[in-house]
């Protein structure tokens, strides 16, 4: 199932965010969307999600989602969004309750994704005994639960240190190995994007525009922390949103 | 730079220190001990006039009376129906509606300003018609006790519910789980902590509310027999009334956490 964005634009009162996006998101990439911030990045993503309606332009899905995918269009939030009265293996039911699932169906779904983000040990734990990079492998759990047909992150490694960072990109890239998904990827981070990303969109200042794809062809498995085709990859995303950032940075929040 | 000498040397001076609540266990019951025990000297020795204040001896022999004749639970017995029944429907219906408030503008919009009206009436003015609309018996107790109690629950409940992490709220939306799972699963528990710590407001004055009611009409009850032994001025019976009802508090405090305890294990 491929998504599309057909000339989108979006208005928040006066202030345009979004400026005709045409946009297509392949099934089995992962799409990473770079821009300064305030450039309608998340607002681009909340509306490939059905989160939010754009003012002009349409947003498609093409194709039908494959059988058995529970949620096609599914989210891992910057925040992980766990319920903190729920387990670990709680959260992730949570998702799968009311699709009509037997038991037996549930708890084999659930002891799959645990084992795939190597939290089995940890099922019974709530969400206040789990540093951040463990939270968000709960949240990235949960939703290969519903088995969807594309993922939608938004700055998902953004709330956590550097070197759990570096931990977590090993880990999509291992998931991403095993069984190729399909992903958007919203980030302000460059390095994420060229080690994640098989298309980076970048994205200009506000009003969004589109300025450039970059494609990068090497495999995911293949690229590694300071590789020197990836380091001038990044070089050269930098020099695209160099001024653009100078310039929103320097913006009044509602100017 | 300089070479550093041990003439210069001094310790940094620690500020860091206070601002830092901590448990001290059995300071409470120490100064609850103290007072009495000053009480009971100060009744003994004459310093206090048996007029103003009863020996805390004399009160315990009161309460031992009370308790052989059989007339505490007499007493008691209508008390606790009373506070559980009024208490238990006046914060289901402020649950049920505060969490309705919480949800939907339109409700939100219609009731507000009324429960903001009735907030501040004092209840026990609004006795005598409830005498009126349910009758001298139970059915105007519970009434009172019911009505007291609902609206800070409705404010404490909807207070929580505005305070539900909406990322929360989005999630369930962005997995597609239905309005019914996302209020049962994600809004009431979010919003239990609020709820719960309303709760122990509310029920508090439930207390008020009840000994107020029994002292306007009723045979039997705490604030029955507080009133019975205030006219009579017997002091050693009215300060026995004024412990039970203590006691009550401490014990419904002591519920609440409990509950609070075990259902709000979860919080950081």
């Amino acid at each position: 199932m491929d998504l599309k964005l057909s000339s989108v634009s979006h208005y928040y009162g006066e202030t345009q965010v979004l400026r005709d996006i045409t946009l297509d998101i392949p099934s089995g990439q992962i799409v990473c969307i770079v821009g300064p911030s305030g450039c309608g990045k998340s607002t681009l993503l909340r509306m490939l999600g059905g989160l939010e309606r754009p003012s002009e332009g349409r947003v498609l899905q093409m194709g039908d989602a494959p059988a058995g995918c529970l949620n096609p269009l599914t989210y891992i939030f910057q925040d992980f969004a766990l319920l903190p009265w729920r387990s670990v293996r709680g959260n992730v039911a949570l998702v799968l309750e009311g699709h009509g699932l037997g038991k037996a169906r549930r708890e084999a779904i659930i002891a799959d994704v645990l084992a795939r983000t190597k939290l089995t040990d940890f099922a019974d734990a709530l969400p206040k005994q789990l540093s951040g990079g463990m939270k968000q492998r709960v949240a990235i759990a949960r939703a290969l639960a519903v088995n969807p047909a594309v993922m939608l992150m938004d700055e998902p490694l953004s709330a956590l240190d550097s070197q759990t960072r570096e931990l977590l990109m090993d880990d999509l890239v291992a998931l991403w190995t095993r069984q190729p998904f399909t992903a958007v990827y919203v980030t302000h981070n460059l390095a994420e994007a060229v080690r994640l990303g098989h298309k980076i969109v970048v994205l200009s200042r506000r009003p969004g525009e589109l300025r450039e794809v970059v494609e990068l062809d090497m495999p995911l498995a293949e690229r590694r922390h300071g590789d020197p085709v990836l380091e001038a990859q990044q070089q050269h995303l930098w020099g695209l949103m160099r001024d653009e950032a100078a310039a929103a940075d320097a913006e009044l929040i509602d100017g | 730079m300089a070479e550093m000498t041990d003439v210069n040397a001094r310790e940094v001076i620690f500020r860091g220190g206070g601002f830092q609540p901590g448990t001290r266990r059995g300071v409470g019951l120490a100064v609850f001990v103290v007072l009495i025990l000053l009480a009971e000297w100060g009744t003994r020795s004459g310093f206090i006039s048996p007029l103003t204040l009863p020996r805390p001896s004399d009160v315990l022999l009161t309460f031992q009376e009370l308790y052989q004749s059989g007339m505490l639970f007499k007493h008691l017995g209508p008390s606790l129906t009373r506070l559980a029944v009024g208490a238990l429907i006046g914060a289901s219906l402020g649950i049920g509606i505060g969490v309705l408030i919480g949800l939907f503008s339109l409700v939100r919009a219609g009731l507000v300003p009324l429960v903001a009206a009735i907030f501040p009436i004092p209840k026990i003015a609004l006795l005598p018609l409830f005498v009126i609309w349910f009758g001298i018996d139970e059915a105007s107790k519970y009434a009172l006790i019911a009505f007291g109690t609902f609206t800070p629950t409705v404010v404490a409940t909807y207070a929580a519910v505005d305070n539900v992490d909406r990322v929360l709220i989005r999630m369930g939306q962005s997995f597609g789980l239905g309005w019914w799972s996302i209020v049962s699963k994600i809004v009431v528990p979010g919003a239990m902590p609020g709820i719960l710590s309303g709760l122990r407001i509310s029920l508090t004055i439930a207390i008020i509310l009840l000994v107020a009611a029994e002292m306007l009409g009723a045979e039997y009850g705490i604030g029955a027999y507080i009133l019975q032994a205030g006219s009579l001025y017997d002091l050693e019976r009215l300060f026995a009334g004024v412990v039970i009802l203590s006691l009550l508090g401490v014990a419904v405090s002591a519920a609440v956490a409990f509950v609070e305890r075990r259902v709000l294990r979860w919080r950081v």
